[in-house]
């Protein structure tokens, strides 16, 4: 990667959920690795790893910014987010399951991209990549003029989010809003098992999501050759059927793009969903 | 074991009492050796809940690492519905057993029919390991064995 893209998109704060960059950005993946996905007993708690980086789950490049990480217990009320650090390639934070079922942790990140022409000059409006020194805040919508023409807006939403169990999986904390891309498990994410299918429905504004793009991948990168992603698409159902070939952590992300966008003056919608998933052996 | 329940049992119903698994727990020749946790479960061959007869772990363990948070590395049982139950369990549940041979009661009250047994062993700084081995109820003769955790697991009528 060139110097000047590496700059680019150096702090990424959920650098493949904003996809707000350039194609090849994507390549960078933002990730929550949780310490374990099933715990026994309300004792326990998970750490969890937060980057930004290539090869999965190795931190090599960005850390993920924290700050909007929330975590959710079981019955959807807040929890606790403890212990949080950065460093310079990954952060950290603890959880402590003290209440039974499933928690979810992540984060959600929505922002508007875009131009416009102002008595003839092109302005941008949010901020593609890191801030640069002596430059000011990013435009945003509300700094259009009313004399503005050429306006292109997208939209952009992602969310990154894991699940952990204390004891046996509930399901509350898939509830869902019908807004944006939404994740709606039908195989629970903590009952994963290497040789058995999983199914995991998508919904964009309730709906179940036709024909969105979802791309699995291994972790471990870094002792085998090939990437080992599969590109699945789901169904009319909105689900994507992924198949286990061995035990471990596995990365999700999905993308969907459409012409929904509730910003007003937007004309596209972009949306991603990012998981990662742990696999056990039978 | 409890012989006086199981002669009753076998006194009152007629068919067939439901017979004794044995469970090896072999010597391992380790530097670092600890007891494994092991949970002995009975499934309808055909799908359907789960019915643990026994689990072996850590018993007296507590503090801020109870011996109950590894029982989830039986990950099989785990998920078959040890995640559900309540532990200690009555009857269930005991502490971790050294190398040797282990005789565990089949339920007097298991409906006739096929069955799998499941015997899983999971061992602190070792190995895990499960064997599966069909059995029907009455009558049932099983013999399977474990390669690494577990030695020969054994059903028989009575």
């Amino acid at each position: 990667m060139s110097p000047v893209l590496r700059r680019l998109i150096a702090p990424a704060v959920l650098g493949a959920a904003l996809m707000s960059v350039p194609a090849i950005v994507s390549a960078h993946r933002g990730w929550l690795l949780p310490s374990g996905t099933v715990f026994s007993g309300t004792d326990g708690w998970v750490t969890v790893d937060a980057a930004v980086s290539n090869d999965l789950f190795f931190f090599d490049h960005q850390p993920m910014r924290i700050e909007a990480v929330k975590v959710w217990q079981p019955d959807g009320s807040d929890g606790q987010l403890q212990n949080g650090a950065t460093g310079r390639y990954r952060s950290t934070f603890d959880v402590k399951l003290d209440k039974p079922g499933t928690w979810k942790i992540g984060s959600a990140q929505n922002a508007v991209m875009g131009s416009f022409k102002a008595d003839g000059v092109e302005k941008r409006i949010g901020r593609r990549g890191p801030p640069r020194p002596g430059e000011g805040a990013p435009l945003t919508v509300a700094d259009i003029p009313a004399n503005a023409t050429d306006v292109k807006l997208t939209e952009v939403s992602g969310r990154n989010e894991i699940f952990v169990t204390a004891g046996e999986p509930t399901t509350k904390v898939f509830a869902t809003t019908g807004k944006g891309l939404e994740f709606a498990p039908v195989t629970h994410p903590d009952e994963l098992v290497a040789g058995q299918p999983a199914r995991f429905r998508f919904l964009i504004d309730g709906k179940p999501a036709a024909g969105l793009k979802a791309t699995v991948i291994p972790g471990g990168k870094r002792y085998r050759d090939a990437e080992g992603a599969q590109e699945l698409v789901a169904g009319p159902d909105g689900i994507v059927t992924v198949n286990w070939p061995a035990a471990g952590m596995y990365w999700l992300n999905a993308t969907a793009t459409d012409a929904k966008p509730t910003t007003p003056r937007a004309t596209e919608r972009r949306m991603s969903y990012t998981t990662t998933l742990e696999v056990l052996t039978p | 074991m409890r012989p006086s329940l199981v002669l009753l049992a076998g006194a009152v119903a007629a068919p067939a009492t439901a017979g004794t698994v044995t469970v090896t727990i072999p010597r391992l020749d380790v530097a670092e050796y600890h007891r494994p946790y092991v949970a002995i479960w009975l499934e309808p061959a055909g799908g359907g809940a789960a019915r643990t007869l026994g689990v072996w772990y850590d018993v007296k363990k507590g503090g801020n690492e109870p011996g109950t948070k590894w029982l989830a590395d039986l990950r099989a049982w785990w998920r078959k519905g040890g995640r559900s139950m309540a532990m200690p369990a009555d009857g269930i549940s005991g502490a971790t057993r050294a190398p040797g041979q282990y005789r565990i009661p089949l339920p007097a009250d298991l409906k006739p029919g096929a069955y799998v047994l499941n015997v899983e062993a999971a061992r602190e700084t070792g190995g895990r390991e499960l064997v599966s081995v069909p059995l029907t109820v009455p009558n049932p003769t099983a013999r399977a064995a474990g390669k690494a955790e577990l030695g020969a697991v054994a059903v028989a009528a009575r």
